[in-house]
């Protein structure tokens, strides 16, 4: 299972990484599986649930209570409990990040597929588009667009399915471009000939010969963009656009509340949520750019030659 | 006697992704003042490494160590500063691929000046205008024609083999006592491949430099070097004056090396008659014209071709680059479109075709690439990819292909076990008998082979042209074979067609070519073929200047 598994990123990258790379991609890969495992495991570790105000006998948390006693990291202005507030908040954020990149992956490398094969009227116009869209400030298109689908407010699944369409439409035309660029590339490389020269038909020739051959760079796209797909959930979150508090944990909007509370000294409510995002989207980058160097025969280091 | 160049227990080792990797291993070589040593031998020898290690060329992957000592400078230990005035001074290099060694965006003139002021002569900088005059003079030395005004040329003005003399002039400029040529000539035609040796040889009688010739080609070695050192995985096996190793050579290496070389035989002038047989390529007045951009004129590529292919008939398609020849095997396989006129393959008309109407004859079409190493999908093993063109085109079961698979490669001299082996574990060879097995597994009439063998070490190469003739023998398929390499026709082909700038200059049976060729492109190109016996090839070089003078007249 691990053999089968470590001829697959991101495991075939740590097998051959070095020194400082290696060092950047395993820190990064320990805090993305901690957050997954905390995901994951959320009923259990969180003492309340995410949108609870009272205790099992009726009495109420109470509002801005300092760490410590059963509130390990303290209440928010609302009375949230803020630590099981930012357990769940691990699942929302990675809810997102599944939905969004998923979708965007399928549209845009399917889009690139064609666009980059059959070239023409169709590459134009989808290239067209992807600019524009790229012309766009992504958090307006993200903002616009969770309002047409959810009218601005929502519960857990569609407030994370209008984050994550959202957010999609801005990555689709990353995916497509890279795809793109990589069928232009294969396009022109002998086996392809050979399949045309076979006739072979274009549906085998993209999906057997190209396909698979040019999925090289997904992964590095995939995780700078899910720190991205993060940092836009929480924008949206934190403008007041993203999942309603009694719905679903989200950092963002729990920062947007503790705006306040900062100048009043109450640290616990912005801190804890303002971590997370931090450590969420520093640990993905860490595996983004480790394999982005790894994947460069240039960049990548090794081991220094011995002469025996 | 002091020697110039003096190379001791070299050992270069290469870090990569599993350990360090020998790619020079304890060699030792000495290099007399005004001498031409050639280092010869196949890919992944290590001649390549062993002439970067001289002035310190390689990558920081690389670890070196050994002696390399430079008239009587011990190279090997200098400081980056005493390092960079070396190159240059000291020794310079002429590498492979002129039209990458030069900055596209920079006047060659430029280029050269700044190579030049970035050292001392006679103890001061030059000034702009001595610069300018000591390239332009170098410039004419090595038939720059007009050399003032191309100074300030951009690369892409100039051809592939001028440019090569540019940086040859830019090597030489600073008065060098050596050269290092890795691979000078190998990425140009013939005819300019004897221009470019030629003008080594004279500065190495004018100027006395000495060289350090880095090639695989035993024609080259023949034609320019004194003295001769073979290596083989990093190590010199044999190391003699030219004749020597040519004639009687001690290694069994060095003689396997030397029988694999494909030579133009002087056969008996013979016109063997055609096979009466049917047709299966006719060309008429064929013309290929690739439509230019905005602003730029289009390009005829093949200009009135009239050609005939008969069933059973292996015909040799030679040419230099741009000659054309590529185009039409593409063209006879449905990749390229055909202009106007007439092309009959099997039956279709070509001019013009519609894909659905020429997709069944393509199972009766095999092709051949010339680079073994992208030919094959990488995520599919062997024996799926000698499968696709079955999978395509018959509906039998995926057993069925399995078992012809392995006849195939049966055929082809490959173990059975090769089947469930990915590309990149075949070397350059085994992948081109690879290939040939997909081209032939629908038994097909035609068989398009495009340089299959110029990729490949000599050695290699011989195996798979013998593999293609009695392929050919076996099965009788019609067959175009693309080179630019006149032996490797002689061995192959039954007929010849010799192309320049599209134009079809001679057609005929190979052994009435080779033996009396008519036209003077013809002649040129015999005579420009580097012999592999080097006191054959001083007399072939007398001829081809003979022909030059009487060319010019």
């Amino acid at each position: 299972m691990l053999k089968f598994l470590s001829k697959y990123p991101p495991l075939k990258q740590l097998k051959m990484s070095f020194g400082v790379q290696r060092f950047m991609l395993i820190l990064g890969l320990s805090i993305v599986s901690f957050f997954i495992l905390v995901a994951i495991f959320a009923d259990f570790i969180a003492p309340y649930g995410f949108a609870q105000l009272q205790y099992e006998n009726g009495e109420y948390f109470g509002s801005q209570i300092a760490p410590g006693g059963s509130h390990i990291w303290g209440t928010t202005v609302g009375g949230f409990d803020v630590f099981s507030r930012v357990v769940y908040g691990t699942r929302t954020a990675i809810a997102v990040i599944v939905v969004a990149v998923i979708l965007s992956i399928l549209v845009g490398v399917l889009l690139g597929l064609l666009s980059g094969y059959f070239a023409g009227w169709l590459d134009r116009i989808l290239v067209l588009v992807a600019d524009a869209v790229y012309a766009f400030p992504s958090l307006l298109l993200a903002i616009s667009l969770s309002i047409v689908i959810s009218g601005g407010r929502s519960g857990f699944w569609s407030g994370i399915l209008a984050a994550g369409l959202s957010i999609t439409v801005i990555f689709i035309p990353q995916y497509y471009r890279a795809m793109r660029a990589e069928t232009l590339r294969i396009k022109q490389e002998a086996f392809v000939e050979s399949a045309q020269v076979l006739g072979a038909s274009s549906f085998r020739i993209l999906f057997r010969h190209i396909f698979r051959n040019a999925t090289r760079t997904l992964p590095i796209i995939f995780t700078l963009n899910a720190s991205e797909a993060i940092l836009t959930l929480a924008g949206l979150g934190f403008l007041g656009f993203g999942i309603d508090p009694t719905m679903g944990a989200e950092w963002g909007y729990d920062l947007n509340r503790s705006v306040a509370d900062v100048s009043a000294g109450i640290w616990w409510t912005s801190i804890f949520p303002g971590s997370a995002i931090v450590l969420v989207v520093l640990g993905i980058t860490l595996v983004g750019e480790s394999l982005n160097d790894l994947a460069d025969p240039r960049l990548r280091k090794r081991q220094v030659a011995e002469i025996e | 006697m002091s020697n110039l160049l003096e190379i001791k227990d070299l050992r270069v080792s290469f870090a990569t992704d599993s350990g360090s990797n020998k790619a020079v291993d304890g060699i030792s070589l000495e290099l007399a003042a005004g001498e031409v040593l050639a280092v010869v031998g196949e890919s992944g020898s290590g001649k390549s490494v062993t002439s970067k290690t001289i002035l310190r060329m390689l990558p920081e992957t690389a670890k070196t160590e050994g002696l390399v000592v430079i008239d009587s400078n011990q190279v090997s230990s200098f400081s980056r500063a005493k390092l960079r005035k070396a190159r240059g001074e000291l020794a310079s290099m002429i590498f492979q691929e002129p039209s990458t060694a030069l900055n596209p965006v920079f006047p060659i003139g430029w280029q050269m000046v700044q190579a030049i002021r970035s050292h001392k002569i006679a103890g001061k900088r030059p000034t702009k205008k001595e610069a300018r005059e000591l390239s332009i003079d170098m410039l004419r030395r090595v038939g720059i024609p007009d050399a003032q005004k191309r100074f300030g040329y951009f690369p892409h003005q100039f051809s592939g083999g001028q440019k090569q003399r540019i940086l040859i002039a830019a090597a030489l400029a600073l008065k060098p006592k050596l050269i290092i040529a890795d691979e000078p000539t190998t990425a140009l035609d013939v005819t300019v491949q004897a221009e470019i040796l030629d003008l080594l040889r004279s500065f190495q009688k004018e100027l006395g430099v000495s060289i350090l010739l880095i090639t695989h080609n035993m024609g080259v070695v023949a034609d320019l070097a004194d003295r001769v050192a073979v290596m083989f995985q990093g190590k010199v096996v044999e190391q003699g004056s030219v004749d020597e190793i040519f004639y009687s050579p001690r290694e069994d290496y060095t003689k396997k090396l030397l029988a694999a070389v494909p030579k133009i035989m002087p056969a008996e002038p013979k016109d063997t008659p055609r096979p009466d047989s049917a047709v299966v390529v006719s060309a008429q007045k064929l013309n290929i014209v690739y439509p230019g951009r905005l602003n730029t004129p289009s390009f005829h590529a093949i200009k009135d071709l009239d050609l005939e292919i008969r069933a059973g008939e292996v015909i040799g398609l030679v040419g230099e680059s741009g000659s054309g020849k590529t185009t039409i095997g593409r063209t006879i396989a449905g990749l390229n479109r055909a202009t106007s006129g007439s092309l009959q393959v099997l039956g279709q008309e070509m001019v013009g075709f519609k894909e659905a109407d020429f997709k069944p004859l393509r199972k009766r079409i095999g092709f051949v690439f010339q680079d073994p190493a992208s030919s094959f999908n990488p995520l599919l093993s062997i024996g799926e990819c000698i499968a696709e063109p079955m999978a395509i085109h018959l509906e039998q079961s995926a057993s069925d292909n399995q078992k012809r698979v392995l006849e195939l490669l049966d055929a082809v001299r490959l173990p059975k076990e090769f089947a469930d082996r990915f590309p990149h574990e075949l070397s350059g060879g085994q992948r081109q008998r690879a290939s040939l097995a997909r081209a032939l597994a629908l038994q097909p009439e035609l068989v398009i082979a495009d340089e299959p063998t110029s990729a490949l070490d000599v050695s290699v190469q011989a195996t798979v042209l013998e593999l293609f003739s009695d392929l050919q023998k076996e099965f009788n398929f019609a067959a175009v074979f693309i080179t630019h390499d006149l032996a490797v026709v002689n061995q192959v082909a039954d007929r010849i067609a010799v192309l320049k700038e599209g134009v079809l200059v001679e057609e005929g049976s190979v052994s009435r070519v080779m033996h009396d060729a008519k036209h003077p492109y013809t002649q040129r190109l015999l005579a420009s073929h580097p012999h592999p016996d080097p006191k054959l090839q001083a007399e072939h070089r007398e001829s081809l200047r003979a022909l030059i003078a009487k060319e010019a007249q």
